[in-house]
C-alpha cells in the first residue's frame, strides 16, 4: 500500500471524565474514499475537529503529508492542503455565495495584507470561485446572499468552499444531514465525480451512501475504533453488528 | 510596621467595596447577560440619597437604611421601565443604552442637588480610633465597613449557594427555558435580582460616602474599576468577583501608600513624585493584562453557559 | 444595472457639497460661530469613521477609542510645549505613537471576545488617561495650552480657521475614501468574513486574530490624526479629553449614523453634536434629554441614520 497521507496513531482527548477520543488510530491512504462511521455520540466530529485543527488532543499524533500537524492551528493545516465542511452549515451568511468561494481561493493566494485594490474585482479569484460553484451545481446562484440559500444548496456551497481551497484531503462532516431524497442523490452524484481528484474522509449517518461510495470503512464506538476494512468486511462483521444492533442504536438510514 | 497593618486593613476595606460594586455586576451580567454600565450610577446614587436622608432624619442609621431602601426601589423602577426591553439584545445595544442612562443621572443629580460635592458626616460614636490589638488603632468607621460587608458577603454567598432563591438564579443562569418551564415568573426574578444588584451598589456608595465627597460622576472610575474586577475574576463568578476586588483592593491601596518611597529609592524625589501615582494606577490595569495574556477567561471562570 | 440615486446616496452627495460649502456660506453670512462649530463635527466625524472601520466592518467593539484623540493631541501639544513646532515632525509622531499604542492594546485586547473586548479596551484607555493625568510637567490634570498650531512650513496656516477647516475637511474625505478601499480590498474581505464567522475564515486558511489586529491599528492610527487635528482646534488638550464618556460618544456617534455603513458616522456625527448644540442652548442640563433619548434610539430605531435612509430608498 501506498504511504498514508494523513496518519493518526494513540489519538485521545476527553471532555471531562468522557473519552470522545480513546487511544485512536487511523490511516488514510491517498486516493481512497475513506468513510467514518459510528452510533450517535461515537465521536465522529470530535474526532473530524482534531483533525482539522479546531480542537487539540490532548495526546497523541497526528501527521499530514509526511508532516506533523498535531498542534498545529487549523488555518495552517488548510494551507497545507487539508479542507473540512461543517456538519453544521458554517458559511459567512450576509456575503453572496461568490464571495464564500472566493474568500477561500483568496486565502491560498499569497496574503491578504493587500489594501488598495478591489478584491471582488480581481478576475482569476473570480474565476476559481465561478469553477468551484459550476463543480456542485451552484453557478447560477452566484450572486444570492447565503443567508438567502436553500439548506440544501448551502450543504453544496460548503463543498464548494472546501474544493476552492485546492485540498489534497477533504474532510466531510455529514454532508448529507439534513437533505431531502433528491439532494441527497445528487450529493452522492457529486461525490463520487470528486472522489476521482480528491482523497476524501466522509463522516456519515446515511449507510446507503456510504456503502456505495467507501473504498474503506471505519466504525468508531465510544470513541474506539471496533473495525475497519473494505465496505464487505464490515458488513460481515460481528463486532459491528453488536454495536449497530445489540446496543440498540439502529441507526439504518437517517436520510 | 504599624503603616503595614493600617494599610493593609485600608486596602481589605476597598476591596470589599469594590466587591460589593462587582457582586451586582456580575450577578446581572451572569444571570440576565446584561451588561450595565449604569450600575455606577446606582452606587452613586446610595451616596446621594445617603447624604440627604441622613441630614433629613438626623440619624446616621435611619438615613442609611432609607437609602437602601431607595436604591433597592431606583433600580427596580429602572428594570421596570426600561431595562427589561434590552435583554437579550446586543451586548453593544446595552452598553450605549446605559451609556446614556449614565448621561441622564450625572444631570438629574447636578439640577437636583446642585454642580458642588456633599458631605456625609458621621456620628460620634463611629469617629473613635478602636484598638484592634495592642498599640494598633483603627477608624472605626472603616472598621465597620469591613464587618458590613464581610457580613454582606457571607449572606449572598448563603442566598446563591444553599437557598431555593439562590439556585433559581443559577439555574436562571444556565437554562432561562427550563425555569420558565417550571412554572417560575422569570421576569420577577430577574427584577429582584436587580433589584439586589442595585442595594449592593448603593450600599457600598453610601458607604464610601463618608470617606470621599458625594459628588457628580464618582461611580464611574470605580465602576471601571468594578469592570476590571470581573474581568479578572471571570465574568458571572462571584467568588472570583470576591477574590480580584481583594486583590485589586489592595493593589490600590497598597501601592500609593508605598510606591512613592519606594520609586525615592530608585529615582530622585522629584522624579518619584511625579511617577508614582500615574504608576499606581497603571498597577491594576498592568495586572488584568497579566490575567488576559495568561487566561483569557478570568481566574475563576464560572461554568460554561 | 442598480440605480445609484436613492434616498441614501442623495443626501450624502447632499451632506458632502454642503460640507464643501460651508465656509462661503460662514463668509457671506459673517457666521463665523457655524464655521468653528462644523470644523469641530468634521474633526470628530473622522474619529467616529475610523471607530466604524472595526466596528461596524470587524466586528471589534472597541470602548476606548477616546485614548487615540489623547495620543495625538499630547504628542501635538507636548512636541509644541518643548519647542518642536513642525507638524511635519509632530504629525507624524502622533500617528506612530497611536498606531504603537494600538497595536499593544490590540495584541492583548484581541484575545478576548464579545464583552470582554469592550471592557478591556474601556480600561485600558483608562489607564492612558491615567498617565496623562500623571504628567505633571505638561499640566497633569489641568491640561496644557499650546501656544502655537502646528506649522508647516508656510504650505498652510492652521491659524486661519478657513484654511483649517479645509484641512480637517481634506483629512475626513481622505480618510472615508481610504477606508472605502480598504473595506473592499482583499484584506478587508477578510476582516468582514472573520466578523461574519470568524471559525470558517480560520477552516479555509486565515489567522484571523492577524488581520483583526491590523485592522484595529489602522483604525486607531486614523483616529489618532483626529486627535492632531482636535488638538490645532482647541489649543488645548487635556486628560478629560480622554475621558471614557468621550469614547461612549463617538460609539453613540457611529451608531446613530448606522454601523458598517460607510458614511453613517459622518451624518451620526453631524446629528449628535448638531443635537447637543441645540439642545445645550435649551437648557444646561442637556444629558436630561439626550441620555433618555440615546435609550429611545437603541430600542426602536435599529441601523441608525443609514438604515433609514435604506429603508426610504428601498421606499
Amino acid at each position: 500500500m501506498a504511504d498514508p497521507l494523513l496518519r493518526v496513531e494513540n489519538l485521545v482527548r476527553s471532555f471531562g471524565g468522557i473519552k470522545a477520543t480513546d487511544n485512536l488510530s487511523l490511516d488514510v491512504v491517498p486516493g481512497e474514499l475513506h468513510a467514518i462511521i459510528g452510533p450517535n455520540g461515537a465521536g465522529k466530529t470530535t474526532l473530524i475537529s482534531q483533525l482539522t485543527g479546531q480542537l487539540m488532543p490532548n495526546s497523541g499524533t497526528i501527521h499530514f503529508a509526511g508532516r506533523e500537524i498535531s498542534r498545529l492551528p487549523s488555518y495552517q493545516r488548510s494551507r497545507l492542503g487539508l479542507a473540512r465542511s461543517f456538519q453544521i452549515t458554517c458559511l459567512l451568511p450576509d456575503f453572496t455565495a461568490a464571495d464564500n468561494v472566493a474568500l477561500a481561493a483568496q486565502a491560498h493566494d499569497g496574503h491578504s495584507f493587500r489594501f488598495w485594490g478591489s478584491a471582488r474585482k480581481e478576475r482569476h479569484l473570480r474565476d476559481a470561485a465561478q469553477a468551484a460553484l459550476a463543480r456542485v451545481g451552484l453557478a447560477r446562484r452566484a450572486d444570492v446572499l447565503v443567508s438567502e440559500l436553500s439548506h440544501g444548496e448551502q450543504r453544496e456551497l460548503e463543498l464548494a468552499v472546501a474544493l476552492a481551497t485546492k485540498p489534497q484531503l477533504l474532510l466531510l462532516d455529514e454532508p448529507m444531514a439534513g437533505l431531502g431524497v433528491t439532494e441527497s442523490a445528487r450529493m452522492v452524484a457529486l461525490l463520487k465525480e470528486l472522489r476521482k481528484e480528491v482523497t476524501i474522509v466522509l463522516v456519515e449517518h446515511d449507510m446507503e451512501a456510504v456503502f456505495a461510495l467507501a473504498d474503506r470503512i471505519t466504525v468508531l464506538v465510544y470513541g474506539r475504533v471496533i473495525a475497519s476494512g473494505d465496505p464487505d468486511a464490515i458488513r460481515n462483521n460481528e463486532e459491528v453488528k453488536r454495536a449497530y444492533l445489540g446496543d440498540q442504536h439502529v441507526v439504518v438510514s437517517h436520510g | 510596621m504599624l503603616v503595614l497593618v493600617e494599610q493593609s486593613l485600608n486596602g481589605l476595606q476597598f476591596g470589599l467595596l469594590l466587591f460589593l460594586l462587582a457582586a451586582g455586576l456580575t450577578l446581572v451580567f451572569g444571570i440576565m447577560d446584561f451588561v450595565n454600565l449604569a450600575h455606577g450610577s446606582l452606587y452613586m446614587m446610595g451616596a446621594y440619597f445617603a447624604a440627604t436622608f441622613v441630614a433629613w432624619t438626623n440619624s446616621f442609621v435611619l438615613g442609611v437604611l432609607l437609602a437602601l431602601g431607595a436604591t433597592l426601589l431606583l433600580g427596580i423602577a429602572l428594570e421596570f421601565i426600561a431595562l427589561r426591553h434590552l435583554y437579550g439584545r446586543d451586548h453593544l445595544d446595552q452598553v450605549l443604552a446605559t451609556f446614556g442612562l449614565i448621561l441622564f443621572f450625572n444631570d438629574a443629580v447636578r439640577l437636583i442637588w446642585g454642580p458642588a460635592g456633599l458631605s456625609l458626616p458621621l456620628p460620634p460614636w463611629l469617629t473613635v480610633p478602636v484598638q484592634i490589638v495592642p498599640g494598633v488603632f483603627y477608624p472605626a468607621y472603616r472598621l465597620s465597613i469591613i464587618v458590613v460587608a464581610l457580613a454582606v458577603a457571607a449572606l449572598l454567598y448563603i442566598v446563591v449557594m444553599r437557598t431555593k432563591i439562590g439556585m433559581l438564579i443559577r439555574a436562571g443562569a444556565s437554562n432561562r427555558e427550563m425555569i420558565g418551564a417550571l412554572g417560575i415568573n422569570i421576569k420577577l426574578l430577574f427584577t429582584l435580582v436587580f433589584g439586589l444588584g442595585a442595594a449592593l451598589a448603593g450600599l457600598a456608595g453610601l458607604m464610601q460616602a463618608p470617606i470621599l465627597t458625594v459628588q457628580i460622576g464618582m461611580g464611574e472610575n470605580i465602576l471601571i474599576l468594578a469592570f476590571v474586577i470581573i474581568v479578572i475574576g471571570g465574568i458571572g463568578s462571584i467568588r472570583g468577583a470576591f477574590m480580584a476586588a481583594i486583590f485589586v483592593g489592595m493593589i490600590d491601596t497598597l501601592g500609593r501608600a508605598f510606591l512613592p518611597d519606594l520609586l525615592r529609592t530608585v529615582l530622585s524625589s522629584a522624579a518619584a513624585s511625579t511617577a508614582a501615582p500615574a504608576l499606581s494606577s497603571m498597577l491594576i490595569y498592568l495586572l488584568m493584562a497579566i490575567v488576559l495574556v495568561v487566561r483569557p477567561e478570568g481566574l475563576f471562570p464560572a461554568a460554561k453557559r | 444595472m442598480k440605480s445609484h440615486i436613492n434616498a441614501r446616496n442623495v443626501i450624502v452627495a447632499l451632506v458632502a457639497l454642503g460640507l464643501t460649502l460651508l465656509p462661503a456660506y460662514s463668509a457671506l453670512t459673517g457666521n463665523i460661530f457655524i464655521l468653528t462649530l462644523f470644523t469641530r463635527i468634521v474633526i470628530f466625524a473622522l474619529a467616529a469613521a475610523s471607530l466604524n472601520l472595526i466596528m461596524g466592518y470587524g466586528g471589534m467593539m472597541s470602548f476606548g477609542h477616546a485614548a487615540y484623540l489623547g495620543i495625538g493631541g499630547y504628542a501635538v501639544g507636548i512636541l509644541a510645549h518643548e519647542g518642536i513646532g513642525s507638524g511635519f515632525i509632530q504629525w507624524p509622531v502622533a500617528l506612530a505613537l497611536s498606531a504603537l499604542y494600538a497595536l499593544v492594546i490590540g495584541a492583548l485586547s484581541l484575545r478576548t471576545r464579545g464583552v470582554y473586548f469592550i471592557m478591556i479596551t474601556l480600561a485600558f484607555a483608562q489607564m492612558a488617561y491615567y498617565i496623562a493625568s500623571g504628567l505633571s510637567r505638561y499640566g497633569g490634570d489641568d491640561g496644557l495650552t499650546i501656544y502655537k498650531r502646528s506649522t508647516f512650513g508656510g504650505l498652510i496656516d492652521l491659524s486661519n480657521r478657513v484654511q483649517f477647516y479645509y484641512l480637517c475637511l481634506a483629512c475626513l474625505f481622505g480618510g472615508v475614501y481610504l477606508i472605502w478601499r480598504i473595506i473592499n480590498s482583499r484584506f478587508g474581505m477578510v476582516v468582514q468574513g472573520v466578523r461574519s464567522n470568524e471559525q470558517r475564515m480560520q477552516a479555509i486558511g486565515f489567522h484571523a486574530n492577524r488581520y483583526r489586529l491590523v485592522c484595529f491599528v489602522i483604525s486607531g492610527t486614523i483616529c489618532g490624526l483626529a486627535g492632531a487635528l482636535l488638538a490645532n482646534n482647541t489649543d488645548f488638550i487635556s486628560p478629560a479629553g480622554m475621558y471614557w464618556t468621550r469614547s461612549g460618544e463617538l460609539m453613540v456617534m457611529v451608531v446613530f449614523g448606522g454601523m458598517g455603513s460607510l458614511f453613517g458616522p459622518v451624518l451620526g456625527t453631524i446629528v449628535f453634536l448638531l443635537l447637543e448644540e441645540v439642545l445645550s442652548q435649551f437648557t444646561e442640563y442637556w444629558a436630561l434629554i439626550m441620555g433618555p433619548l440615546l435609550l429611545l434610539i437603541v430600542l426602536f430605531a435599529r441601523g441608525g441614520i443609514m438604515g433609514l435612509l435604506g429603508r426610504l430608498s428601498r421606499g
